[in-house]
């Protein structure tokens, strides 16, 4: 556990090495999180103030609300791993990582972490002037945000798992980005990503319900902004566990599978 | 370091058959691929067998596509094998087991494991970490690595603006910090200028004497092999042709020897002595059959004026070549 610890602090100290190198293409990374929700704000809007001031149960300053959350959330969650795995795997890099006496994941976790805590403040930053300049309305009940931080941390991990086991694709599959892109196609559509899920058909949320996408973007954004009952967010969590669980076994199953064919195909 | 008189590597009737799908050309061929790939089965190592005692530096030579990197892959642990017994320092090496990940190295002159956007320091302490190195010991490690490899003037800078050279040495600390005791070397002197590939082999063997690490080192430049290996195995085909000293490999594998003879000039004829491989100033090379070199030595001493006269075993660039020119032993 102790040498667990130190693994993540020396991560974190190279991670930011490795940022402050980067600092420009950083610096448009953090512009393009921002803008994409923004986007989806500016237009909501303009639905909602031609209808009369709202959209279904979400008025104006609703929309402003959701997607500056959904904002926050987004770069909470968000991994980069399945744009790496094939790289990874043609540059032997991860023939490296086989070598050491530890499992690969734990560098990615850490990276990840140390990435996030470090943009964490200019993201809240901007998230703040948006809230601002938009006139957001954020009302959450007082037990609403104290079940937001698990629920954020389970979005994070489930969305980790998820994500890591798909990348690992690339162990059968020499280009990836097919599939990258379906599944960021669903992303968009199912997470609440484009458009607050309550708006959409009645068969695409059950849709919604049935897969994870909802549970890492849609329920914590709907949670802090005060539109959930404990009992919905009771269900939330459940859902979460749930494909937390379903998450964990597949990554042990993937990467065992995956394993055996990259030791017996070489690279 | 495992048991004295047990080997640190094992292996016996090793062999790794990769599956590989075949494309034809034609559209109906292609069309057929989509639906049922053809492929065929590629021996890559055919069944080899041998040990190396603890603390041994063996040169493990082969042609390009002979099997030697799938060896090495098999014996670190990142191939499995697809018959065969392999043993190293008494692990089974695919398990991947933590214990003997954290006693063994494989460094790989055409790949790089160091960050490559900032100083090779920063890889050097996560290494720390995940092989969980004390600080007492990884501190004096490195101190001795940074002397023996000349590394002061390099840990600070982004590894992308090191030379090829210095970033060899670094990735070579990197495999080396946590003091492996088998240690296996795929090129590490690849791509660079002789007096770097001889401050490399000085390092290798500095390191194999202090530690008493076990060492498997393929190279394609003899000098290294020269250098370091009184053993060496070879392969071609992914069977072994040969295990033993370098110098009974010259014995077996040549049948002549060279006779420098350094006479005043390039005046006379020499054929009736032996083959005239060149003359230059007076400097004449000949090869002649190894049974006769004695009475050809004797007969050129006595009929010609010789200067100088050296009798030598042909370059061993030339013994290998030969060596590889043949299929099976």
């Amino acid at each position: 556990m102790k040498a667990l610890v130190e693994l993540y602090a020396q991560q974190f100290k190279t991670t930011m090495a490795a940022m402050f190198q980067y600092r420009a293409s950083l610096l448009i990374w953090m512009i393009g999180q921002v803008l994409e929700p923004l986007v989806y704000l500016i237009v909501w809007s303009a639905v909602s103030n031609s209808a009369g001031g709202s959209v279904g149960s979400y008025t104006t300053r609703d929309f402003a609300g959701y997607f500056v959350v959904l904002m926050l959330v987004n770069q909470f969650s968000y991994t980069w791993i399945m744009y790496e795995f094939e790289y990874r795997i043609r540059e032997g890099l991860l023939s490296f990582a086989l070598l050491k006496p530890v499992h690969p994941i734990h560098s990615d976790i850490a990276d990840n972490v140390s990435s996030k805590l470090l943009t964490l403040p200019a993201m809240l930053l901007i998230a703040i002037a948006l809230a601002v300049a938009f006139q957001a309305s954020i009302s959450p009940q007082h037990w609403a945000v104290l079940v937001f931080i698990p629920v954020l941390l389970m979005a994070f991990i489930v969305r980790f798992l998820l994500e890591w086991t798909l990348a690992l694709a690339a162990f059968w599959i020499t280009r990836v980005s097919a599939i990258n892109q379906t599944y960021f196609v669903l992303m968009l559509f199912l997470s609440g990503q484009i458009a607050p899920l309550t708006l959409l058909p009645y068969p695409v949320q059950i849709l919604a319900d049935l897969l994870p996408f909802r549970w890492i973007i849609g329920f914590p954004v709907e949670l802090l902004l005060g539109k959930l009952s404990p009992v919905d967010a009771l269900i939330g969590l459940g859902a979460q566990a749930a494909w937390l669980l379903i998450g964990f076994v597949l990554l042990r199953i993937v990467w065992k599978a995956g394993t055996k064919v990259y030791s017996a195909v070489g690279a | 370091m495992g048991i004295p008189n047990t080997p640190a590597v094992h292996i016996k009737g090793l062999r790794k058959v990769y599956v590989v799908s075949q494309q034809e050309s034609g559209a109906r061929a292609v069309l057929q691929g989509l639906v049922r790939r053809r492929t065929i089965e590629v021996p890559a190592v055919d069944g080899i067998s041998f040990d190396l005692a603890p603390g041994e530096i063996v040169g493990f030579l082969g042609p390009n596509g002979a099997g030697k990197t799938t060896t090495l892959k098999m014996l670190a642990g990142l191939l499995h094998p697809t018959a065969g017994e392999v043993k190293v320092l008494g692990y089974i090496p695919w398990k991947r087991d933590k214990t003997f990940l954290r006693q063994i190295t494989l460094v790989m002159g055409q790949r790089n494991q160091l960050i490559w956007d900032i100083p090779a320091i920063h890889s050097f302490e996560l290494n720390r970490a995940i092989y969980r190195i004390p600080s007492g010991i990884y501190r004096s490690t490195l101190g001795e690595l940074t002397e023996l490899l000349e590394l002061e003037p390099l840990l600070n800078k982004p590894v992308r603006n090191l030379s090829l050279g210095e970033r060899m040495k670094c990735e070579i600390a990197a495999g080396l910090l946590h003091r492996p005791g088998m240690v296996f070397l795929d090129e590490p002197t690849i791509g660079l200028d002789v007096t770097m590939q001889r401050r490399i082999r000085s390092f290798i063997a500095e390191y194999n004497h202090r530690f008493g690490a076990t060492v498997l080192l393929t190279s394609h430049y003899m000098a290294d092999v020269e250098a370091l290996c009184r053993r060496v195995v070879v392969i071609h085909h992914g069977k072994l042709l040969f295990d033993g000293d370098l110098s009974s490999l010259v014995q077996k594998f040549t049948d002549h020897k060279t006779i420098v003879v350094q006479l005043g000039d390039c005046q006379a004829d020499l054929t009736e002595y032996g083959e005239v491989v060149s003359c230059v100033d007076g400097l004449v090379t000949l090869r002649v059959p190894r049974s006769e070199t004695a009475q050809v030595t004797e007969r050129l001493l006595a009929d010609l004026p010789v200067i100088d006269l050296l009798v030598e075993d042909p370059p061993i660039e030339e013994v290998i070549e030969r060596v590889f020119a043949q299929e099976k032993p």
